[in-house]
């Protein structure tokens, strides 16, 4: 029962469990729903979508499963073969049913009116009228043909309303994959989170007090902790300049909320690949310059690098000694990278372009390869893939 | 007979919305609600305790909460202060055993109402602590070595803010909802069952100015329904005539009591400098 809906929830990427299907069949028989589709859609969306970001989804899936033809291109009903409905509709008829179409005209006039009623439905596609809602009366639902695919009497004023739900998709832009303000970035790093108790003693531990009590026989032994701080070091580079401004806010916001994150953050700017140096005051770029180098001898291993740049460049900017824009860099950028990579094996490469472009540019997906494909989106799945990437 | 709730007359309620409280209800599983600050999460859950005639228990969490401490707490510093002075309750473990709201609705004489309030407040691990006890409903006490199990299972209300993900396994136990944003229509019905007598004329300007206020791009925090709520209280409260919010229609001036919609420093410079921009644009 429901097995194929149950699976083709599935197949839209929500993932359910057994046990949440269970729960609907259960729900449905103590009848929670009470036998219109509009309740088992509020009735299943309550027991299968757990994230209003896959709300949507669900929408889509759940549109698809009832309605057949959502999916299909649009003129698709426009192309449908007249024998074949003729056969279809001679094949799912009763003698009765066949009887009645002979008291409204006989064949040729159902079929007229069948494919005027299809062309209007193409317009509600499309604007909206209300062929759906009087399709009740229509000659094609009182015969109680039913196609599997072919929407024409099914969408009858049953349905009605729960279509109208699915099909505004209200959902639509609390997809995960766009991109929202500062406190959910903020949210999105705090996965990278590693708890610590180092400094000073200065918190009363209250367990280890009264353990320590006890075991000194009832009399007071007091044992202080250091507090609990997060313990993770980040360095973070920034491309600046050129291709970038159009990503400056997203990037600021990425920043601001990082610094407030990250007790041990360290920031670096660079101009379109990271090469022997970096800078810390962009005014100063020019006499200001920190040698790679030494920032690889002075930062631990464990510090994560985190590395925000649109990678979109000429690939010999990456490939070639020389091949710099601003300057003449001795050795090519992948050196300078891969040696960065090789003192911190936890880093990741944030992208500002929309993930969909990636493919278009070489640099970026030579810049993939030498983060070894560790370049996430900033979005805030991005962003949450490219935190969990770093705890890891 | 199950219990059904269908709203009630101080909160306006989705047919959604309805629909997974009814399904927690029939199912007696948790309900977990999501949504824009200010959309009545918390509420919510008073508003079926009282429309369902339950005894609410709250537990509102914060980051130091521990999952333990809705189930009981073993006040041991007490104790320990106790023994020191000789009293004599220290003898009895049980004097020091402080029932959390979980137990306290378990172990209640009707069925009840739980409200969970802000569970992404604690820490990642909380939800994970619970799963037992949401489950079987119940819990075992090891000072005393006891099993509390509910008398009846209560409903339980679990809102969250969306700060932190809550675990697979805890989920998968829950029915889920988020609470949209209100239409202009439900706001209306809001309202009007906030402020009965608001005049009509003075409700359809206050909410054009409020949606219009919404789409303003860029906003850090936009007004939700509470805030809605305040700032019609104010209006009323002042008596501001119509003709002052009519004019702001064109978001050519700022609105009467704005204060009470736009609660970030940064949002009002953004919008007065928006309606110094419109009204220059228009003078060119």
């Amino acid at each position: 029962m429901l097995l194929d809906f149950f699976f083709r929830i599935r197949d839209a990427g929500i993932p359910v469990s057994v046990k949440e299907y269970l729960t609907l069949l259960e729900a449905l028989r103590l009848r929670v729903a009470k036998e219109s589709v509009d309740d088992f859609y509020f009735l299943s969306r309550a027991t299968f979508v757990k994230d209003e970001a896959l709300y949507d989804r669900f929408d889509r899936a759940f549109g698809d499963y009832f309605n057949g033809l959502e999916s299909l291109p649009d003129d698709f009903l426009k192309n449908i073969p007249e024998e074949w409905l003729n056969k279809q509709l001679e094949l799912s008829l009763s003698e009765e049913e066949k009887k009645l179409i002979e008291s409204l005209g006989g064949w040729e006039k159902l079929m007229e009116t069948f494919r005027q009623r299809l062309e209007e439905q193409q317009k509600r596609h499309q604007g909206g009228s209300k062929w759906i809602g009087t399709a009740g009366k229509s000659p094609f639902g009182a015969y109680g043909y039913n196609p599997e695919g072919i929407r024409v009497g099914q969408a009858g004023s049953r349905n009605r309303r729960a279509v109208k739900v699915w099909d505004k998709r209200e959902y639509r832009n609390l997809d995960d994959t766009v991109e929202l303000g500062t406190r959910n970035i903020k949210v999105a790093l705090k996965r990278l989170r590693k708890f610590a108790r180092v400094g000073a003693a200065d918190e009363l531990d209250l367990d280890g007090t009264i353990f320590s009590t006890a075991k000194n026989g009832g009399y007071l032994d007091l044992k202080m902790v250091p507090e609990r701080r997060n313990a993770i070091k980040v360095l973070m580079f920034f491309d600046i300049g050129g291709s970038m401004d159009d990503y400056v806010r997203s990037c600021e916001e990425l920043f601001s909320a990082a610094r407030t994150e990250f007790k041990h953050l360290e920031y670096f700017y660079f101009h379109n690949f990271i090469y022997e140096s970096v800078w810390k005051d962009n005014r100063r770029r020019n006499n200001e310059r920190i040698p790679l180098g030494q920032i690889l001898h002075k930062y631990a291993a464990d510090y994560k690098v985190i590395v925000v740049g649109d990678a979109t460049m000429s690939p010999y900017e990456i490939t070639y000694p020389g091949g710099s824009v601003e300057h003449f860099n001795e050795e090519a950028g992948s050196v300078w990278l891969k040696r960065l990579l090789d003192v911190y094996p936890k880093a990741a490469w944030i992208n500002p372009t929309p993930e969909a472009r990636w493919k278009y540019h070489e640099s970026i997906s030579l810049t993939r390869e030498l983060v070894e494909e560790r370049m996430f989106g900033l979005t805030l799945s991005g962003l949450e893939k490219a935190m969990k990437q770093l705890a890891k | 007979m199950v219990d059904r709730f269908s709203g009630t007359k101080d909160y306006v309620a989705g047919e959604d919305l309805m629909m997974a409280v009814n399904a927690a209800i029939a199912l007696q599983r948790p309900l977990l609600i999501k949504g824009e600050p200010g959309t009545g999460k918390t509420m919510l859950a008073l508003e079926v305790a009282g429309a369902l005639g339950r005894p609410l228990h709250q537990w509102h969490i914060k980051s130091t909460s521990k999952a333990q401490q809705g189930l009981y707490e073993y006040d041991a510093v007490s104790r320990l202060r106790d023994s020191q002075l000789g009293e004599e309750s220290v003898k009895d473990i049980k004097n020091y055993i402080m029932k959390g709201p979980l137990w306290e609705a378990f172990q209640s004489e009707e069925p009840s109402v739980v409200l969970i309030d802000e569970i992404d407040k604690a820490d990642i691990e909380f939800p994970n602590d619970l799963l037992r006890e949401l489950d079987r409903m119940e819990f075992f006490v090891y000072e005393t070595k006891e099993l509390i199990s509910a008398r009846h299972r209560p409903l339980i209300v679990i809102t969250s803010n969306n700060e932190k993900d809550l675990p697979d396994a805890f989920l998968r136990r829950c029915f889920f909802h988020y609470i949209q944003f209100p239409d202009k229509e439900t706001m209306g019905q809001i309202i009007d069952v906030h402020f009965p007598g608001i005049k009509k004329q003075l409700l359809q300007q206050a909410l054009e100015v409020f949606f219009d206020l919404r789409e303003t791009p860029g906003l850090k925090k936009k007004p939700s329904t509470s805030e809605l709520l305040d700032w019609l209280k104010l209006l009323l409260a002042e008596d501001i005539p119509i003709e002052a919010l009519q004019t702001s229609d064109q978001r050519k001036s700022i609105p009467p009591l704005a204060g009470a919609l736009l609660k970030n420093e940064q949002d009002v410079h953004l919008f007065e400098r928006l309606v110094f921009l419109n009204r220059r644009s228009e003078r060119a």
